[in-house]
Order: C-alpha cells, then sequence, then structure tokens
C-alpha cells in the first residue's frame, strides 16, 4: 500500500501521477519515429502510417491499427496518395486526409468505408494541415490549404464544407491553430507569428489574450481543452499562457525556460480538476505546467504521443502506454501519507481488522466519534472507481463494506453499482480487449456506446457478456449485438448460404426485437440474395420484408408478402414499383393473379386514369365492366353523336359478355336519345330524361300522339301508362281529356285512383281558396309522394301564407 | 318504463377520454404550423371535428378562418394554409390543383395537410406525381373512434361499405384494425374475440399484430368480449324500415353524427333546430329504443307529469319557490323543450307514417320476411315502381325481395329491372351492376331453389376453381339463404300471435314483432354458447370465416365473471342500423349485459343503397 503514492509528483495543492496502462504489444523497430499516428479518445484504437525504410518510389507506406495495447487489428499498404493527417471518428472509424483533400473512411479492421472531398479547390493547393475534432454534432474535419484557406466540415456524416474567410497577411500555414467549438459555432482559433485570429464563418476577428506577457513575439503552440473551455498558448518566449477559450479570463502564465517549440501540448484536467495543467512534450521532456509556478517534469526515453482525455492524457510510446491524470480528491484523502481523512482511517481500521488486531475498534471508534462513518465509506467506494490495479480496488471495497456494517441506514446503490462498473471496467482493461477506460470515461460514454465500441470490434461475446451482467433490457442489449453479430455473419463469403441462415436462426431465434431485415439488407450488400431471401422468410412482419424484396428485385414474392400483410399502402408501394418496372402486359397479367392488388389498382384508376382501367379490362376480357365503363363515359359526354356511339360500344361489350339484358336496355336507351333529339328540335328540352319522364314531359305538354307513340314502341306497361296519364291531366285540369281517356277503353288501374285524384283536387282547391291552415295540413296528409308536384307545391305556399297570418 | 333494468348491470366505460386524446393530437398537430392560418375541412370531417373540438378552442390555436372542401380554387388570404381531410384521391388532387395554381401565381405560402385517421400511400404517391411533395408537409390526425354517445362509437367513415363490399378495396380494414387497437390499449384487454365474416377476420388479425409489435401492460380490464361481424353476414336487417323511435328518426330526418336538424315543419317556427340526439337528453333517452306506436302515449303521460311539476308552484311560500326557480325550474324548461321537439317530431312521422300505404309498405315487407303471398308482393313493387314512388325505396324492396327468395326469378328479375329503368333512368344499368356483384339484387339459377344447401357446397368448390377475381370478393355473399336461416334461428315468429309491443319479449319489437335481426340474433347465440359450437350449418350458411379466440394468456379470468366480462364490444364493419342497437341494448338488458356498438358507420337503408349507385357528377 505504501507504494501507492510512489508515482505521485506534487503540482501546488494537487498531486499527479503517471500509472502505466500496459506495456506495448506492438513491436515496432523504431518506436513511433516517422510515423503518423492518430489515438482515438476513450481508449480508443491507435493507427499508424508509417514511412517506408528507404523513401523509394517503388515503396509504400504501412496503415496499421492497433488497440489501445498494442494488439494488431489491421495492416496493409498505404495504396492512395500522400496522408497529410489521421484521425478517428466518434464512432470508430479510421479517417485518411490525404495530400489532394481527400478523406478515405476505414473501419476498425481496415476495410474501405466510403470517402469524402474536402473541394475541389483543394485539389490545386493542397492540403497544409488538418485536423480532426469532435463535437456535439459529430466527427469533423478542418484543413487549412497552400493557399493559407480554412475549409470546414462540422459533420462527417451529414457533410456541408464550409470554406471560411481569408485571414489578413498569412502565408502558407499558420503558425499554429486550433478548432474551437464555442456558442454552437465552430470557429477556428489561429496564430501567424505573435497575431491572433478567430475564424467563424462570416469574418476573421484580431484577437489578444488577457495578460500575455510582452516579451512573447510569436505563438508556436496552442492546446483547446477537450470540452473546448480552456486554451493554452505557448510562446517562443517559453512562456505558457492559460486562459478559457474565449478569451477573456487569464488562468495564469509559467515560464518554462525552454525556448524550443513543443512537439505537442495537451490539456490536462478532469471535471473539479484542483490545479488544471497543461502537458507539454518535447523530444526528451515531458513537463506538466499548472497554475502555479512549480511544474513537474519526466524524462521522455522514446518517441511518443499525447492524448488528451476527459480526466487526463495518455501517453502511448513505442513500448509503453501510460495515463497522467491529477491524482482524485478521493484517493488523495485517503491515500496522502499521514491522511486523517475518514477513509483514510476506514481504510486502516480494516487492514487491522485483517490482521485481526485490536486497533481496528480504535480507528473505528474514532471514525465513529466524528460521525463520518458514511462519509468514509463514501470516498472508500469511490476511490476505487479511479483506481486502475484490481487489487487496490478490491482492498477500497472491502474496507467500504466492512464500514457500511457499522452504518444501518446507508444506501446500498452506490456500493453495488461501483462493483458493477469496475467489474466491466476491468474485463475491458483486460488485454487482449485493451480499452482503457476510466471510471469518469465510462460513465461520460455510457454502457450503450461502450456496448458499440464492442461490436465495432467484433467483441461480440463479451458485448452480450456484459448485456446480461448488467441486465440491458434485450432490446438495447444482447438483440442489438446479436444483430450485428449476424450482419457480421453473413459477410463471411466462404460459408454456403444455408450453414449462415441456421446459424443466424439458431442464435437469433429467441431473442425479443431482432429485425431480420436488416441482416438480409446486409446480406443483400454484400451480393447474397439468396441468403438475403432465406433470410428474410424468419422476419416476421411483412412490412418489413416487402422493401428489401422489391431492391432485390423479387417483385411476385413482394407482391404476394405485402398482400399477406394486409397493409393496402404496402400493396399499392409494390404496385406503383411495377407498374414503372414492367410493361404494361406483364403488369396487366401480374395484377390479375392477385385480386387484392387488382382492385386497389382499379379504384386508383377510377380517378387518376379512365384509359388504363379501359385496357385492364380489355386484358381481362371483361365485357360486362367494359360495357359498364362505356355507359359510365357516355354521362361525361356532351355531344349526342359521342355519346351514342360510346353507348353502341357498350352495347357491343354487352353482347359480348351475354348480357342480353344490358344490350337491350342501352339500344333501348338510344333509341330513347334519338327520339328525344327529335322532338328536341321541336323545342322541348327533354335530352337526358328517363323513359317516363320523357312520357310525362309529353303529356303534359299535348304531345300526345308521341306519347302514344312511345308506349307503343318501348312497350311500357298499360297500368304504368295509364297512372302517367291520369297524373300528368290532373296536374294539368285537363278534365276533359282526362274523361275522354277514362272512357277510351277498360282501365287496367281500376276508377278507384280517378276517384281519388279528383277527390284530391277538389279538396285542395277549396282548402287554398279558403286559406284555412288546418285543412290545407288535412289535404296535404292525404297526398301521397305520387301526387303530382305542382299540387303539393301549391298546397305548402298556401299554407305557408295562411301560416303566417 | 316498460323494461325493467336490471340492478347488476355493469357500468360503461368512459368513452370521454378517446375524445380527449382526439382533441390534444389535434392541436399538437396545429401547433407544427405555428402562427396564423387558415383552416380547410373535409365535408364529412367536419360534424365528427365539431364534437371533438370546437370553433373556439380551433380559433385558440391560431386557426383563422375556417373553410369546407369545396374541390373549388380558394379565396383564402393567409400566407399558411392547413388541410384537414380524408385520405382520398379526390380532395389530394384538389389540393394539388391549389398548390400548384398558387405556384403559377407566384404566390408563396406554408400547406400542411393533415389526414384522418391515416395517410395512404396513394396520397402521397399522388403529391409526388403532381411535384408538390416538397412544398406541403403531411401529418396523420389519428382520430379513429368517435364516441356519438355512452354506448356507440363510430369510425365515421361511410364509405367503408361500398370500398371494401363492392371495390374489395382493403385498405379500411388496417383502420378497422388499428380502431380496435386503440379500444384494446385503453380499456382492454380484452379476453375473448368472436367474429364473422372475412373483413372481421382481417381486422381482427391486423390487431394481433398491432398488439403484438407494441408492448403491453397489465392493466384493469374494462371490457373483456369483443365481437366483430361483416355487414354482409347479414343485408336483411339494415334494408328493413325501422320502426323503432331512433331508427325511425334516422330514416326521415337523417340523423348526422349524433345529431339531427328538425324542419320547421317539426319545430312548429320558422326555422330548422339543431338537436343533439343522445342519452344526455332524458326525453329521448326513454324514448329512443321504444316501437313507434308506444311512443305517442309516453310523450303525453310525459307531458302530464311535467305539468304536474309546474304546478307544484300554486302552493309554494317565497321560500320554496325561491329553491324552485333556482333548482327544478331549468330543468323543467329543458325537458319542456325537448318533450315539445319530440311531440312536433313525433307527429310529423305519425302523419307520414300511419298514412295507408304506409302500412302497406310494411305489409309488403312482412310478407316477404316471412315468405307470404311473393306474388303479391311483386305486383306491389311494380306499381310502386310504375309510379315513380320513390327510387330508393323501390330499389330497397327489390332487394328485399331478392334477399329473403335468394333471387328473383329470371322473369321477374327482367321485367322489374325493365320497368325501373323506365321509370328511374339508365344510369341504373350500373346500378344493378354493383347490386348484382354484392348479391343484394341477383336472379335465380334454374333450379336452385329447393337444393340450396348442395348447390352451395357445390359452389364453394368451383369458387375455388375459378381464379375470377370478381367471385373471390363478390360471390361470397351472393346466396343469402335468407328462409334457411330463418327457420334455423327462428328469426321469424309466427304471425298469428298477437306480439303485444308494449311488453317486447325478444328482439322482433323493434320490427313490430315480425322479423328478429340476424346479427344480433347471431351474437345472441355466440354469447350464449359461447363459441360457434353448435352453429356450424349456420355458419355455412353465411360463409363461414367465423372464429373465437381467447385472447389474453390469463385463461383463469374467464371463470370470474366480472364486471368486465359483462360488457361486450360489438363492432359493425360496414355499418349498423339504429334498430340493431336498440336491439341489443334490449338484449343487454334481458340478460344483463352491456352492449357497446362500434361501427364504422351509422346506415339504414337510404344510406346503404344511395352507396352502390354510381355517380355520374
Amino acid at each position: 500500500m505504501a507504494f501507492i503514492t510512489a508515482n505521485w509528483n506534487p503540482l501546488g495543492e494537487a498531486f499527479y501521477r503517471k500509472i502505466e496502462l500496459y506495456e506495448m504489444g506492438w513491436s515496432l523497430r523504431d518506436g513511433l519515429k516517422e510515423c503518423l499516428v492518430a489515438a482515438a479518445p476513450y481508449g480508443g484504437p491507435i493507427a499508424l502510417l508509417r514511412q517506408p525504410q528507404r523513401p523509394s518510389s517503388s515503396a509504400r507506406p504501412q496503415l496499421e491499427i492497433y488497440s489501445s495495447s498494442g494488439a494488431n487489428m489491421a495492416s496493409f499498404p498505404w495504396k492512395s496518395g500522400p496522408v497529410r493527417q489521421l484521425g478517428w471518428t466518434v464512432c470508430d472509424d479510421l479517417l485518411c486526409i490525404q495530400e489532394d483533400g481527400t478523406v478515405l473512411i476505414y473501419d476498425l479492421f481496415g476495410a474501405f468505408k466510403r470517402h469524402f472531398s474536402m473541394g475541389n479547390e483543394v485539389v490545386q493547393n493542397q492540403v497544409l494541415e488538418a485536423k480532426v475534432f469532435h463535437s456535439p454534432y459529430g466527427t469533423g474535419v478542418a484543413i487549412v490549404t497552400g493557399a493559407s484557406r480554412f475549409t470546414l466540415a462540422t459533420n462527417i456524416d451529414d457533410l456541408k464544407l464550409r470554406r471560411l474567410p481569408e485571414v489578413p497577411g498569412l502565408q502558407g500555414a499558420p503558425s499554429c491553430w486550433a478548432v474551437l467549438t464555442q456558442d454552437r459555432q465552430t470557429k477556428v482559433l489561429l496564430a501567424n507569428g505573435a497575431d491572433l485570429y478567430i475564424l467563424d464563418n462570416t469574418s476573421c476577428t484580431p484577437v489578444t489574450p488577457p495578460g500575455l506577457s510582452p516579451q512573447a513575439c510569436s505563438i508556436v503552440n496552442m492546446a483547446v481543452s477537450f470540452s473546448y473551455k480552456y486554451l493554452a498558448l505557448f510562446t517562443d518566449s517559453g512562456h505558457l499562457w492559460m486562459g478559457s477559450a474565449n478569451l477573456k479570463d487569464k488562468l495564469s502564465e509559467v515560464d518554462t525556460k525552454v525556448r524550443t517549440p513543443p512537439k505537442q501540448m495537451v490539456w490536462c484536467r478532469r471535471p473539479k480538476s484542483q490545479q488544471p495543467s497543461v502537458v507539454i512534450m518535447w523530444d526528451r521532456l515531458l513537463l506538466v505546467a499548472g497554475e502555479c509556478t512549480d511544474t513537474i517534469q519526466y524524462t521522455l526515453d522514446e518517441e511518443s504521443v499525447c492524448v488528451a482525455e476527459l480526466d487526463g492524457v495518455r501517453i502511448v510510446g513505442g513500448s509503453r502506454h501510460e495515463l497522467l491524470q491529477e491524482v482524485p480528491s478521493a484517493c488523495q484523502d485517503i491515500f496522502k501519507i499521514a491522511s486523517m481523512a475518514p477513509g483514510a482511517l476506514l481504510l486502516e481500521a480494516h487492514k487491522e481488522y485483517e490482521k485481526s488486531s485490536q486497533k481496528a475498534d480504535e480507528y473505528l471508534r474514532e471514525i465513529k466519534e466524528q460521525s463520518v462513518l458514511g462519509e468514509a465509506v463514501r470516498q472508500c467506494v469511490e476511490a476505487a472507481g479511479y483506481e486502475h490495479e484490481p487489487e487496490t480496488q478490491k482492498t477500497l471495497l472491502r474496507a467500504a463494506s466492512f464500514g457500511k456494517c457499522f452504518l444501518s441506514n446507508y444506501p446500498p446503490e452506490p456500493f453495488v453499482s461501483m462493483c458493477r462498473d469496475l467489474k466491466v471496467l476491468n474485463s475491458v482493461r483486460e488485454y487482449t480487449v485493451g480499452i482503457p477506460l476510466t471510471h469518469t470515461q465510462y460513465k461520460q460514454m455510457t454502457v450503450q456506446v461502450l456496448i458499440d465500441r464492442l461490436v465495432y470490434r467484433k467483441l461480440y461475446p463479451l458485448a452480450i457478456e456484459i448485456c446480461r451482467y448488467l441486465k440491458t433490457p434485450e432490446y438495447q442489449g444482447v438483440s442489438r449485438v446479436l444483430k450485428h453479430w449476424a450482419c457480421c455473419k453473413v459477410q463471411q463469403k466462404e460459408e454456403p448460404d444455408e450453414s449462415i441462415a441456421h446459424a443466424v436462426s439458431v442464435k437469433l431465434g429467441e431473442a425479443a426485437g431482432i429485425s431480420y431485415s436488416e441482416i438480409a439488407a446486409r446480406a443483400y450488400e454484400c451480393g447474397r440474395t439468396e441468403l438475403a431471401i432465406k433470410l428474410l422468410e424468419f422476419e416476421p412482419r411483412s412490412g418489413e420484408q416487402v422493401p428489401l424484396l422489391l431492391k432485390m428485385k423479387r417483385s411476385q414474392l413482394a407482391l404476394s408478402k405485402a398482400i399477406e400483410s394486409g397493409d393496402t399502402d404496402l400493396v399499392y408501394t409494390v404496385v406503383t414499383y411495377l407498374k414503372n418496372e414492367m410493361n404494361r402486359g406483364d403488369f396487366f397479367m401480374t395484377l390479375r393473379n392477385q385480386p387484392v392488388a387488382l382492385s386497389l389498382y382499379r379504384q386508383f384508376c377510377k380517378h387518376q386514369e379512365q384509359d388504363t382501367l379501359k385496357d385492364l379490362f380489355n386484358q381481362d376480357d371483361d365485357h360486362q365492366e367494359l360495357g359498364n365503363f362505356y355507359v359510365k363515359a357516355s354521362y361525361k359526354e356532351k355531344k349526342l353523336e359521342a355519346r351514342l356511339s360510346l353507348l353502341q360500344s357498350a352495347v357491343d361489350e354487352y353482347n359480348k359478355a351475354k348480357n342480353e339484358f344490358a344490350a337491350k336496355a342501352t339500344e333501348e336507351e338510344m333509341k330513347l336519345l334519338r327520339f328525344q333529339r327529335r322532338l328536341d328540335e321541336k323545342g322541348e328540352a327533354l335530352l337526358g330524361l328517363s323513359l317516363q319522364e320523357t312520357l310525362h314531359a309529353l303529356l303534359t305538354s299535348n304531345f300526345h300522339k308521341q306519347a302514344e307513340q312511345l308506349y307503343r314502341d318501348f312497350r311500357v306497361p298499360d297500368k304504368r301508362y295509364w297512372w302517367l296519364k291520369l297524373t300528368a291531366l290532373a296536374e294539368k285540369d285537363d278534365w276533359e281529356e282526362m274523361e275522354k281517356f277514362a272512357k277510351s277503353k277498360k282501365s287496367p288501374i281500376g276508377y278507384l285512383p280517378f276517384v281519388e285524384v279528383f277527390c284530391l283536387c277538389g279538396a285542395a282547391e277549396a282548402a287554398i281558396e279558403r286559406r284555412s291552415e288546418g285543412e290545407i295540413s288535412t289535404v296535404l296528409s292525404r297526398c301521397s309522394p305520387t301526387t303530382d308536384r305542382a299540387l303539393l307545391e301549391r298546397l305548402n305556399r298556401a299554407r305557408s301564407t295562411a301560416a303566417k297570418k | 318504463m316498460a323494461h325493467s333494468v336490471r340492478r347488476d348491470a355493469p357500468e360503461l366505460p368512459d368513452f370521454s377520454l378517446l375524445k380527449r386524446l382526439a382533441r390534444d393530437q389535434l392541436i399538437y398537430l396545429l401547433e407544427q404550423l405555428p402562427g396564423r392560418k387558415d383552416l380547410f375541412i373535409e365535408a364529412d370531417l367536419m360534424s365528427p371535428l365539431d364534437r371533438i373540438a370546437n370553433v373556439t378552442t380551433l380559433k385558440q390555436h391560431d386557426v383563422d378562418k375556417l373553410y369546407k372542401v369545396e374541390h373549388k380554387p380558394i379565396v383564402s388570404t393567409s400566407d399558411q394554409l392547413c388541410f384537414l381531410i380524408r385520405p382520398r384521391i379526390k380532395t389530394v388532387k384538389w389540393i394539388c390543383d391549389v398548390v400548384n395554381a398558387d405556384k403559377a401565381f407566384g404566390r408563396f405560402r406554408r400547406y400542411k395537410i393533415i389526414f384522418s385517421p391515416q395517410k395512404f400511400y396513394a396520397c402521397e404517391n399522388l403529391l409526388e406525381e403532381q411535384g408538390i411533395f416538397g412544398d406541403v408537409t403531411t401529418d396523420e390526425w389519428s382520430f379513429y373512434l368517435l364516441p356519438l354517445d355512452d354506448d356507440i362509437i363510430s369510425l365515421e367513415l361511410p364509405e367503408f361499405f361500398r370500398d371494401y363490399f363492392l371495390e374489395g378495396d382493403q385498405r379500411w380494414v388496417r383502420t378497422a384494425g388499428s380502431a380496435l387497437h386503440l379500444l384494446h390499449s385503453v380499456y382492454g384487454p380484452f379476453s375473448k374475440v368472436y367474429g364473422i365474416g372475412r373483413c372481421s377476420k382481417m381486422a381482427y388479425e391486423s390487431w394481433r399484430e398491432q398488439v403484438e409489435e407494441g408492448e403491453q401492460r397489465a392493466r384493469q380490464a374494462e371490457i373483456g368480449n369483443v365481437f366483430l361481424i361483416d355487414r354482409d353476414v347479414d343485408l336483411v336487417t339494415p334494408l328493413c324500415s325501422q320502426v323503432v323511435y331512433e331508427g325511425l328518426v334516422d330514416d326521415i330526418f337523417r340523423i348526422k353524427c349524433g345529431c339531427v336538424e328538425f324542419c320547421p315543419d317539426v319545430t312548429s317556427s320558422d326555422k330548422s333546430i339543431k338537436v343533439m340526439l343522445n342519452s344526455q337528453d332524458k326525453v329521448f333517452n326513454e324514448i329512443r329504443n321504444e316501437h313507434f306506436s308506444q311512443v305517442f302515449g309516453f310523450l303525453s303521460q310525459k307531458a302530464r307529469n311535467l305539468q304536474t311539476a309546474y304546478d307544484k308552484r300554486s302552493g309554494m311560500d317565497i321560500k320554496q319557490m325561491k329553491t324552485f326557480v333556482s333548482e327544478e325550474l331549468k330543468g323543467l324548461k329543458q325537458e319542456h323543450r325537448l318533450l315539445s321537439l319530440h311531440i312536433g317530431a313525433s307527429e310529423s312521422m305519425m302523419k307520414k307514417k300511419t298514412k295507408q300505404d304506409f302500412q302497406e309498405l310494411l305489409k309488403t315487407e312482412h310478407s316477404l320476411l316471412e315468405g307470404f303471398e311473393i306474388r303479391e308482393c311483386i305486383s306491389y313493387i311494380e306499381e310502386h315502381i310504375n309510379r315513380q314512388v320513390s327510387m330508393v325505396e323501390s330499389m330497397r324492396l327489390l332487394c328485399l325481395l331478392s334477399l329473403t327468395e335468394n333471387g328473383l326469378l329470371p322473369k321477374d328479375y327482367r321485367s322489374l329491372k325493365a320497368q325501373f329503368l323506365q321509370s328511374y333512368g339508365i344510369e341504373h344499368l350500373l346500378t344493378f351492376s354493383n347490386l348484382k356483384q354484392l348479391g343484394l339484387l341477383v336472379e335465380q339459377q334454374p333450379g336452385e331453389t329447393l337444393t340450396v344447401m348442395e348447390s352451395r357446397v357445390g359452389k364453394l368448390v368451383n369458387d375455388k376453381t375459378a381464379g375470377k377475381l370478381t367471385d373471390a370478393f363478390s360471390s361470397l355473399a351472393k346466396k343469402s339463404n335468407f328462409r334457411a336461416l330463418g327457420r334455423r334461428l327462428n328469426l321469424v315468429p309466427k304471425s298469428d300471435e298477437e306480439y303485444d309491443l308494449r311488453v317486447p319479449r325478444d328482439m322482433a319489437y323493434i320490427f313490430s314483432g315480425a322479423y328478429i335481426p340476424l346479427s344480433c340474433k347471431l351474437i345472441e347465440q355466440v354469447l350464449e354458447r359461447d363459441g360457434w359450437t353448435g352453429l356450424e350449418e349456420v355458419t355455412r350458411m353465411l360463409n363461414g370465416h367465423e372464429f373465437a379466440v381467447t385472447a389474453g394468456s390469463n385463461g383463469s379470468d374467464a371463470r370470474v365473471k366480472t364486471d368486465s366480462q359483462r360488457i361486450i364490444l360489438v363492432m359493425f364493419l360496414g355499418g349498423c342500423t339504429f334498430s340493431e342497437i336498440s336491439a341489443l341494448r334490449f338484449l343487454g338488458r334481458e340478460k344483463g349485459l352491456k352492449f357497446i356498438v362500434v361501427t364504422t358507420a351509422i346506415t339504414n337503408s337510404a344510406r346503404l343503397l344511395e352507396s352502390m349507385l354510381d355517380n355520374h357528377a
């Protein structure tokens, strides 16, 4: 235990410690010399682009990807253009920014994903320097070109290039620059000699950091903190200025007494830092400078790279991987020599207890007297989270658990969740996995993201174990991992379709919320259509199957699946797709076999494409419907000739359909129309009326001969004709004609209707004359709907006038 | 009141929640288009909307002016237009025209289309074809269910009947499934689901699918059982003249969305009055389910009671008078107003319905149902057509004749059709084609009358082999087998007994004791038998597709006769009539059950047949 503070170095009030994370598993002959290095934050992977030993035209640089522990994940010769900068995205993809402005994206295993360009202008001017940065919007890329112009892309997944305004007096690359995210805006801060500028979308503003020492004539390096809140500037006079990134406040200024420009400079902070500091790296020297005048100096025995983290700096060297961080206050309280903090006492008490010494009781008593036992337990639990060595973690947790026994109502959650977290963290810090996450980083990054990272690394079993251990809901946990596994599985080209489909279904069978269609889509992307179809069979939701089937050009299958689903929107999607893909004949044939789709399409055609509807009926030899179609079309036709010809077509179709009745009815309609036209010439507007209406109109306007003719031609039943004539005559008050008519021959409807008509008319006339509301109402109530309309109207009118009185 | 209500009848769930849900979502959607806007509302969404959110509410959410969609160029001056429509091609086409006209005019506006209850791909596709997909934003107002009354919920989709049963268009099926899902998630979980008909089955499946996709929460069920029924299982009932008060009001004045407009005739004043007809109306609530012949007596009794209540005033001192005025008078006034309206309506109906020809009409209907004196009926129908009494009425009688007689004799079929065309115009050739397709008016195949059952089986086999698409959805219901069904289920009580309408003994009272509606009888039978066992022959005649599923995994619940088990949700796909609702209410009272009727729309004979017309406008 005494050794814990051995690697602590004081800086002002705080201590800094450098812990070794891993001994690197890689074997690099020259260490990191002559290498482009990029290491992702949150213990991410490391990419190296190694220049060839002997620079010759044939030798190609080698791109290698390692885990944080130095395990090789990919390695291949670089065949594209010269690379300026490497960087990692938030989802562990490697960005290679080339001189010509092309950015190539590779995954963790060196598989090429896609590429994009930083603009045409770059091709000529070349990229001088580039930076990859992370913001709430995702991963961004910033470049400065040979023409001293900056171009920004805030999010590479939603690429929008922004060319920033020109910087006055800048030739070539600036002496140093950095990307800032402030007020939801991405800006570039750059130094050209002693001048400092902020570049945003529209302007270039010169700025001066408050209290920068006057000896400086040039700013040679700068660093922005992980959170974009703080800024550090290094001047050629060897001074380090630290302040807020908005250049409003100065924190401190330290004279490092080193005049050479540093190789790298990064902030080393942690949330609730006591002593924020900057780590500056030269060839052989690593220097930690904070607010106080002291500094900590480490000698470097090999070429290294610093990686800024949320709570410290990782130093990756040729043989070692270390973490430099401020000692958290909980650890400091417990482990500081001669500390009397409650946690320290509790740890001591537990130690004595293990030795079965009565001193344990003394210590415990002391804590209890101050009644800070709860605080002591809390400190131990917290400190355990900050410790890297499982042994130390265990000691602290045991002490905490020991202390808890003497507390009656201490909540168990912090202890339990810390144990869980540490178990997960230790398993991913494992050498073979190589993700050296700290507890602070883990909390910031969340379990979901950690699982994602494991999945990207194809560490499926570990990911599943973690999900199960943390009891993550299936949908977000195990199922998600399994889906990724399956997506990866289908890409294994050497295995036959059957065995993959089987393997996938066996593994995924029970898991909830798995979308087979996504897996199938992946299989299809890899060109394995057959496998995709097999996988789709497992998909329970037809809605998910259809779009992919269409994409794979299995339209028939897609159509039947869509119909199975009962979702008409889906059916319609397929139908529209088919309509554009197939020639008309095939399209109609397909529809013919699928009544649901057909009726859906018919509905659409009825509103949108009348002609297609006709073609559809034609195709099916559906003469009945064709006939109906023509009849319907005839109504829309204003011109009589066209109307007749449409009706003639209808007659032909009805005949073909063997529907004699409809054919005959249509023929009669044509006959009627012709008849009406003849009369129209005599000034009667009859066109379009039904036979009955025509007769009625004729009878009321004294065309008795024509009416008789119609009556015979159309073989109107006697009863109907008598009724008609009776009412028509009554309406006209043509009683003489009525008498003639009544006597013409024996009435087929009897003589009762005659009497009714007479009575009603007589009563009505009388009532109207007397203007009595009651009487009119009585008459009205006796009227049947067949009573002639003119009389009804008169009665109603008379009643309302009577009522007004 | 003639009916005694069983005291242990369960309480109905509170459906106003559905309204609140719909209103909140609508407001949310309106706020998606911030700022003042004009709202265009599809004509048949107007009344339902009014029941959900009134004009004041809309105005509160920045709606400037309200317009009805009239398929004409618009006159709005607003910069933001919001369209609240049904997902119909015709309306979307109109919106496209509006937007394109604005474009041609160089006018910039923001457009938002809210589809209710859901959008269809065809609509979006049309927007794309017309090149305005990028100019409008679309949203869905999932307003599936409108509670019309305590026990009636409507989807307000009158086109459901034609679209599904005639055109074979299944797009509304999913909507029905979603509606069921909504009810399930709010008032479920349902423990038993019964159903009959193809559409019911599909709606059921669609619902199950949605249940499986979503998450389930264990909760206390308010509705236990569900019965789904296709309208084409029973087409006879909606075609009969309604004689129960509520149905009669619907037949004569047409109840729209739970609201009726009484013409000046009834109100005995100059203007028409709109009246809400639901259980809130105390007078109406007591007479709605009564046979019409009983209504008048009841109303006069009520009037006398009211008078007595008013008369109480005479013997009061000042203090009593004060309480009377503050507490009772308002209620009395209200009741008075309603009473006079209903008396007016009854009078007006009396005038129409007690006339000679109405009696004859009813007599003919009853003869048709009983199968007596068919020849006389046919000549009555003939005369009806010849005298052009009413097109829809003539058609109704024709259909009723065909349904009850299993089709018309070829000779009659031709002559009646020919006379109909002469009377009402050649365009009904198309109507006949529709009626035939739906099986409402068909020709008897020679030699089929006696061997219905045999040919039925043969026909089924043929259907399968002949892949003709029309058969797939239309021939299914072509044979009504009404006579056989009637005998089997005892639908037509013996006519020689006197039927006392004051004390109804079965559901037949809704048709003056002449006929028990098939749909309701089926529900009664299935609930009694807890399934379809013993009804095999009946379902075969009805063309099958029956099902009975115990939904929840917790089968033990079914044993416990909790209140929710006695609440039965009946969903009519294709519409139901007020008479059927009255019959179910009667059945509920008899059995101590409560029925909740969910329907795609309230229908009656006129609406049903009008939907069969091919309007050539």
